[in-house]
C-alpha cells in the first residue's frame, strides 16, 4: 500500500510521557530514583558563574599597566565588598592618592600588565529546575538532573509563546467552534489553564494575563497581534523565554481556525484535572512543539496504550488535516495516494493525496497535509 | 592512481534537512551529470549518524543509475577492475547550523570587518562582530560571547608592528567570558588569531592556556592589504578538525572522503570565484534558503559573500515581512488581499515551513516575499562588499571634486555579467520566467546581464570537486567541476537588456538590431514602460544597441553599442522601466502595470490574467 512521511502532532489520550529535567552545567541532584516528584518540587540546583566586570585601574589611576599588581590592595582570588577599595596609589609623600573602588561585591579575578584591566566577578547564579510535572523519577544523571516519566494525556500544539506553566484545566468554551472571548474570563479563572475553542482576541488575552490566567489553549490567534504581546515582530518561530503569566498554547495556527476535534473533546473529558504545559517552540532543526500534559491518576489509567509507528506515514485510510490554503484547517481522510506527479492550480508538480473532507473529494499537495496522530 | 583518468566522481551536501548525492560520469560529451538522489540528513535523533542519510542517498543513485557503489555501509572506491565504486567521493557539509563564527577586530569598519570577511568567506555564519569601538561595555561584549556560545572565534586587530593594548584588552574579553563551545564539552573552543604580530606573545600568555590557540598571519598586515587566504585555510581546517569531528558520525565520513569537508556556503563561494576568474568576468550569485539567503560576488576581481541569516522563504519568511514591511510585498501582488488574512497565512508558513503553494494566488505571494528577500539581501551586500577602509587615497587635482573613497562598494550593476541564481524559490519555480523575473525585479541588473538559474542546487558538490588538491586527482576533478557546471547545472534564462536613465512615459528608449537564428533579421523598438521578451536560443547573437539620447547600455549616453548577447530558456528580455526602477505608488497604475508586465513575460497562466483585467 502506497504511504508518504508526514509530519503530525501528537493526540494522544494516554501515553508514557518522560521528561529530562537537566541542569545547565554539573550541579546536585536533590531528588531519589523512583520517588514521587509533584511540578513545584526542586530535583536539581547549581550554580552559574556570575557575571564579569571589567575595570581599567591603570587609566582610573593614571598609572602605568605594568604597575597595577602593586596598587591592588588583595591578591588574586580575594572577594571585594561593593564599595570596598580595590586599589590605591601611594602618592606623593603620602598625600594626593588615588584609588579605585569596587562597583559590586565580587572576587578579583584577573589583573592585566598590558592593558591595565582588572576582570571583577559577581557572585554565582543560583539555578534551580523543578520536576514540572507530576510523576516519579525514573532516573538520576548524576550531577546533571532527572528524567520524570507519567501516564498522562499528551497533546502537542502548533506554536506557543511563554514556558512552562501549570494549574487546573478550565475549558470555558461549550463547543469548539466558539471564541474564547474576555467575559468567559473571570477572576477565579487566575493560576487554572483555559481551553477555548477556535480563537483567543488580543485584547481577551490581555485580560487573561491581567487576571494572572496560568495558561490558554485555542485553536488560533492572529500572528501581527504577537508583535504587541512580544514587544518585537517574530520573525522566526523560537519562542519559550518569554517572561508571560500566561503561556498560549495555539492547537492549529494563525488566524480563526476551529479546534480539532479530538483536542478539544480529550480537553473536555479532563476538565478540571490538573495540568502542566509548555509554550515553548522551535521550528528549525531539532524542532520543539508546544505541550499539554495532563498525568492521569491510577484510576484513569487503562492500560491500552498504542505504540504510535510515526514512520509509517500516512496511507489510505489516515486521518489528515490540511496546512495550507486554499482548505487550511480541513480535516479529511486519505482516500488514495497516486504515484504521480500532479499539476497543481499554480502549476507546481507535486505529488498528492486525494482526500475526502465531508462528502468531496479533493486533491491536495502531500507537502500540505499533516497526519493526526491519535491513539 | 597516478596517471589514470577519473571515470566517475561521487560528491555528496549533507545539508540540514536533505543530504544530496550527485554522480558525474566522463562520456564522450565530456564530464556529465549521471544523476542525483537525496534522503533526510540524520545528523539528529533518532539517528544521529550523518553517514546513513549519505548512505541512502547513496542507495537511490545506485537504483537511478543501474551502478554498484555500495559494499555494505562502505564506499566502493576507487573503482574496482569489475567497474563498480567510484573514483572519488567527496562532501561538503553544513547540517547542524552549518560553522557559526564569531570575530573580532580592534576597529570594527576596518580589522572587524576584515576578519567577518575572512570568516564569511570561509562558509561560516558570523554571529557578531566584536569590536573595541563598537559602543558596547566590556561586561556588555561579555555576555554576549558567553550567551552566543559560537563554535570558533577568530580574533584580529592592529596592523603588524602597531599598538598591541587594544587588542590585548579583546583577547582579555575573551579570557573573562571563558567560552565554551556549542558542540562537544571535552574540548577547548578554537580561538585563530590573526592580529598584530608583536602582540602574538601577549595573546598566547592571555588566551594559550583556556583556549585551542592558532596564530596566524595578520588579516591586515599593512592598512592597504587584506590578507585573508591564511584565515579562511584556518578556518576550513578547524572545521574539520574541530566543529565536524564533534558532530554525530562526522569522523566516520571524513575517513570517507577523498578530499576534506567543506562547509556548503564556503564550497558555492569557491565554485563562483572560479568561473568568475576562468572567464574574467563578474558575477553575483544568489542562494535562497528557507532560513537564510547567501549572496555571493566577484567584482574587479575580489571576491565576497554575505549571509543574511534571517531572511528566508519557510522558517525566517516572517522575518522578511517584519523587514520589508508589508506594504512593500504587497506592491509585487496584482491582486487585491485582506491584509490581516495575508500576514496570519504568512505566519502558518513559517510554523509550517514544508508546505508549498497549492493555489496560484499563493504562488504569487510566495513570489512577492521573495522578491524582498532578495532585494534586502543585496542591498546588506551591497554595504558589505567595499573597498578596504581606512586606505588613504592618493588623490590628483582631478580627483578633487570626487567625493568617493575608501569603503566604497564593489558591486557595480552595471559593470555584472552574470547572476546565477538557486534555491528553492528560483530552481522549482514551476516556470523560469517566474525566476527570470524574480531576479530582474529584486536585483535591478543594468546595461546587459546575463541570468542563470541552478537545476538542481549542485553547486556545494561542484565547489568541493574544484577544491581537491590530490595532485593525481586535482586536474580532471576541476575539469569535472567547470564542465558539469556549464552543461548540466546552470540552466541558461537568457540576458536582460536594461537602459540606464529616467525616461518620460511612453518614449522610446532603446532600438536593437540583431540576427536571429533561423529567423533573419529583427529590430525590437523599446519604449518606457516595457518588458519585452524575444525567445532566443542559447548563443551568441550579434546585435547592435542604440539607446534614445537621454539613455545609456554601459556606454556614454545616446552611444550605440555592438556586441553578443545570448539567448535562452526564456530569451532575450529587454527592459524598459528605467534605472533607478521604481513601481508606481498609485495602487490601479501598480497593478496595471504588473498585470502588463506578468502578461508580456508570460509569467502567470492567461486565466489568471483575464481574472485580473
Amino acid at each position: 500500500m502506497a504511504h508518504s512521511y508526514t509530519p503530525g502532532l501528537k493526540v494522544l489520550h494516554e501515553t508514557k510521557v518522560r521528561k529530562d529535567r537537566i541542569l545547565p552545567l554539573k550541579g546536585e541532584v536533590v531528588v531519589e530514583a523512583n520517588a514521587l516528584v509533584t511540578p513545584d518540587d526542586i530535583v536539581a540546583r547549581t550554580h552559574l558563574p556570575g557575571n564579569v566586570q571589567m575595570l581599567n585601574v591603570g587609566s582610573l589611576l593614571n598609572i602605568d599597566p605594568t604597575d597595577v599588581e602593586a596598587v591592588m590592595q588583595k591578591p588574586i582570588g580575594s572577594k571585594f565588598a561593593k564599595g570596598e577599595m580595590i586599589a590605591e596609589t601611594k602618592g606623593l609623600f603620602g598625600f594626593f592618592k588615588s584609588k579605585v573602588m569596587s562597583p559590586l561585591d565580587c572576587t578579583l579575578e584577573s589583573i592585566s600588565s598590558i592593558t591595565g584591566q582588572v576582570v571583577l566577578r559577581d557572585a554565582p547564579i543560583p539555578v534551580e529546575v523543578d520536576a514540572y510535572i507530576r510523576g516519579i523519577v525514573s532516573e538520576v544523571v548524576p550531577e546533571e538532573g532527572v528524567i520524570i516519566e507519567t501516564e498522562a494525556v499528551f497533546i502537542q500544539g502548533i506554536f506557543g509563546i511563554g514556558g512552562e506553566s501549570r494549574g487546573e484545566l478550565v475549558v470555558v468554551t461549550e463547543n469548539r467552534e466558539d471564541e474564547l472571548t474576555s467575559d468567559m474570563i473571570k477572576p477565579e479563572h487566575a493560576g487554572k489553564v483555559l481551553v477555548g475553542g477556535s480563537f483567543i482576541s488580543l485584547s481577551a488575552y490581555k485580560k487573561a494575563l491581567s487576571m494572572k490566567v496560568a495558561g490558554v489553549v485555542v485553536g488560533g490567534f492572529n500572528y501581527f497581534d504577537l508583535e504587541e504581546i512580544l514587544g518585537y515582530t517574530l520573525g522566526v518561530a523560537i519562542t519559550g523565554s518569554e517572561d508571560l503569566v500566561t503561556s498560549l498554547v495555539l492547537t492549529e495556527g494563525y488566524g480563526e481556525i476551529r479546534m480539532g476535534s479530538r483536542t478539544f473533546d480529550l480537553l473536555k473529558k479532563h476538565h478540571g484535572k490538573f495540568t502542566s504545559i509548555n509554550g515553548a517552540t522551535q521550528i528549525r532543526a531539532g524542532v520543539i512543539r508546544p505541550e499539554i500534559v495532563i498525568p492521569l491518576n491510577a484510576e484513569d489509567i487503562k492500560g491500552d496504550v498504542h505504540a504510535v509507528k510515526i514512520n509509517e506515514g500516512i496511507q489510505a485510510g489516515s486521518l489528515v488535516r490540511v496546512i495550507r490554503a486554499p482548505y487550511f484547517g480541513r480535516i479529511g481522510t486519505v482516500v488514495s495516494l497516486p504515484p504521480e506527479l500532479q499539476k497543481m492550480e499554480s502549476e507546481t508538480m507535486v505529488r498528492v493525496a486525494e482526500i475526502q473532507i465531508d462528502d468531496q473529494v479533493m486533491v491536495i499537495p502531500r507537502a500540505n497535509l499533516e497526519m493526526v496522530e491519535t491513539d | 592512481m597516478a596517471g589514470k583518468k577519473l571515470k566517475t566522481i561521487l560528491a555528496t551536501d549533507c545539508g540540514s534537512t536533505t543530504t544530496k548525492a550527485i554522480l558525474i560520469e566522463l562520456t564522450d560529451e565530456g564530464y556529465r551529470l549521471k544523476t542525483r538522489g537525496e534522503a533526510p540528513t540524520t545528523v539528529e535523533a533518532p539517528f544521529e549518524d550523518v553517514t546513513k542519510g549519505v548512505l541512502n542517498a547513496i542507495m537511490e543513485v545506485e537504483e537511478l543509475s543501474g551502478m554498484k557503489i555500495l559494499d555494505g555501509d562502505q564506499i566502493i572506491h576507487p573503482m574496482k577492475d569489475d567497474n563498480t565504486g567510484v573514483d572519488v567521493y567527496v562532501s561538503t557539509s553544513s547540517a547542524g547550523g552549518g560553522l557559526q563564527m564569531m570575530v573580532a577586530g580592534v576597529v570594527k569598519a576596518m580589522t572587524g570587518e576584515s576578519a567577518e570577511r575572512a570568516a564569511l568567506g570561509a562558509g561560516s555564519i558570523v554571529m557578531d562582530v566584536l569590536a573595541s569601538n563598537d559602543g558596547r561595555l566590556p561586561h556588555q561584549k561579555i555576555e554576549r560571547i558567553r550567551q552566543l556560545r559560537p563554535d570558533m572565534i577568530l580574533l584580529s586587530g592592529g596592523i603588524d608592528g602597531g599598538t598591541v593594548s587594544h587588542v590585548v584588552e579583546l583577547a582579555e574579553i575573551l579570557a573573562a567570558a571563558n567560552p565554551k563551545p556549542r558542540l562537544g564539552q571535552n574540548y577547548k573552543l578554537p580561538v585563530i588569531y590573526a592580529g598584530n604580530k608583536k602582540a602574538q606573545d601577549n595573546i598566547v600568555a592571555t588566551l594559550g592556556e583556556m583556549t585551542d590557540l592558532d596564530l596566524i598571519e595578520n588579516i591586515r598586515p599593512v592598512l592597504e592589504v587584506e590578507n585573508l587566504g591564511p584565515a579562511r585555510d584556518k578556518i576550513h581546517d578547524l572545521f574539520m578538525e574541530h566543529v565536524m569531528a564533534q558532530a554525530p558520525g562526522y569522523k566516520k565520513l571524513m575517513s570517507w572522503t577523498d578530499a576534506p569537508i567543506m562547509p556548503t556556503p564556503g564550497a558555492v563561494g569557491s565554485l563562483i570565484e572560479m568561473v568568475a576568474k576562468k572567464e574574467n568576468i563578474s558575477v553575483v550569485g544568489v542562494d535562497i534558503g528557507g532560513a537564510t539567503t547567501d549572496i555571493f560576488s566577484v567584482f574587479q576581481g575580489q571576491f565576497n559573500r554575505t549571509v543574511s541569516a534571517n531572511l528566508g522563504m519557510s522558517y525566517s519568511v516572517c522575518n522578511v515581512l517584519a523587514e520589508a514591511t508589508l506594504e512593500n510585498v504587497l506592491r509585487w501582488v496584482p491582486i487585491d488581499i485582506d491584509e490581516g488574512t495575508l500576514t496570519n497565512r504568512i505566519g502558518n508558513k513559517m510554523i509550517r515551513p514544508t508546505t508549498v503553494p497549492q493555489s496560484l494566488e499563493e504562488l504569487i505571494i510566495e513570489q512577492a516575499i521573495a522578491r524582498e528577500a532578495l532585494r534586502l539581501s543585496f542591498i546588506q551586500h551591497k554595504s558589505f562588499a567595499v573597498k578596504l577602509k581606512g586606505v588613504q587615497q592618493e588623490r590628483t587635482i582631478s580627483d578633487a571634486f570626487d567625493q568617493s573613497g575608501s569603503g566604497e562598494t564593489l558591486v557595480d550593476m552595471m559593470e555584472l555579467d552574470l547572476l546565477v541564481g538557486s534555491g528553492g524559490v528560483l530552481s522549482h519555480a514551476p516556470r523560469r520566467e517566474q525566476a527570470m523575473r524574480m531576479m530582474i525585479d529584486a536585483f535591478v541588473p543594468e546595461g546587459i546581464t546575463q541570468l542563470a538559474v541552478d537545476s538542481i542546487f549542485m553547486m556545494p558538490q561542484l565547489g568541493v570537486m574544484a577544491n581537491i588538491e590530490n595532485a593525481d586527482m586535482a586536474e580532471d576533478a576541476h575539469k569535472a567541476a567547470v564542465e558539469v557546471f556549464e552543461k548540466d547545472c546552470l540552466i541558461r534564462l537568457g540576458t536582460c537588456i536594461a537602459p540606464l536613465g529616467k525616461p518620460k512615459p511612453g518614449s522610446l528608449i532603446l532600438t536593437a538590431e540583431f540576427d536571429l537564428p533561423g529567423e533573419g533579421k529583427k529590430v525590437v523598438e523599446l519604449k518606457q514602460g516595457e518588458i519585452i521578451v524575444i525567445p532566443a536560443p542559447y548563443q551568441a547573437i550579434n546585435a547592435k544597441l542604440t539607446p534614445a539620447k537621454h539613455m545609456s547600455i554601459g556606454k556614454d549616453k545616446g552611444e550605440s553599442h555592438e556586441t553578443d548577447i545570448y539567448g535562452g530558456t526564456v530569451g532575450l528580455i529587454f527592459d524598459g522601466r528605467g534605472r533607478p526602477f521604481e513601481l508606481s505608488t498609485e495602487k490601479s497604475k501598480r497593478i496595471e502595470n504588473l498585470l502588463k508586465w506578468s502578461r508580456s513575460t508570460n509569467e502567470y497562466p492567461d486565466t489568471h490574467l483575464r481574472g485580473g483585467e
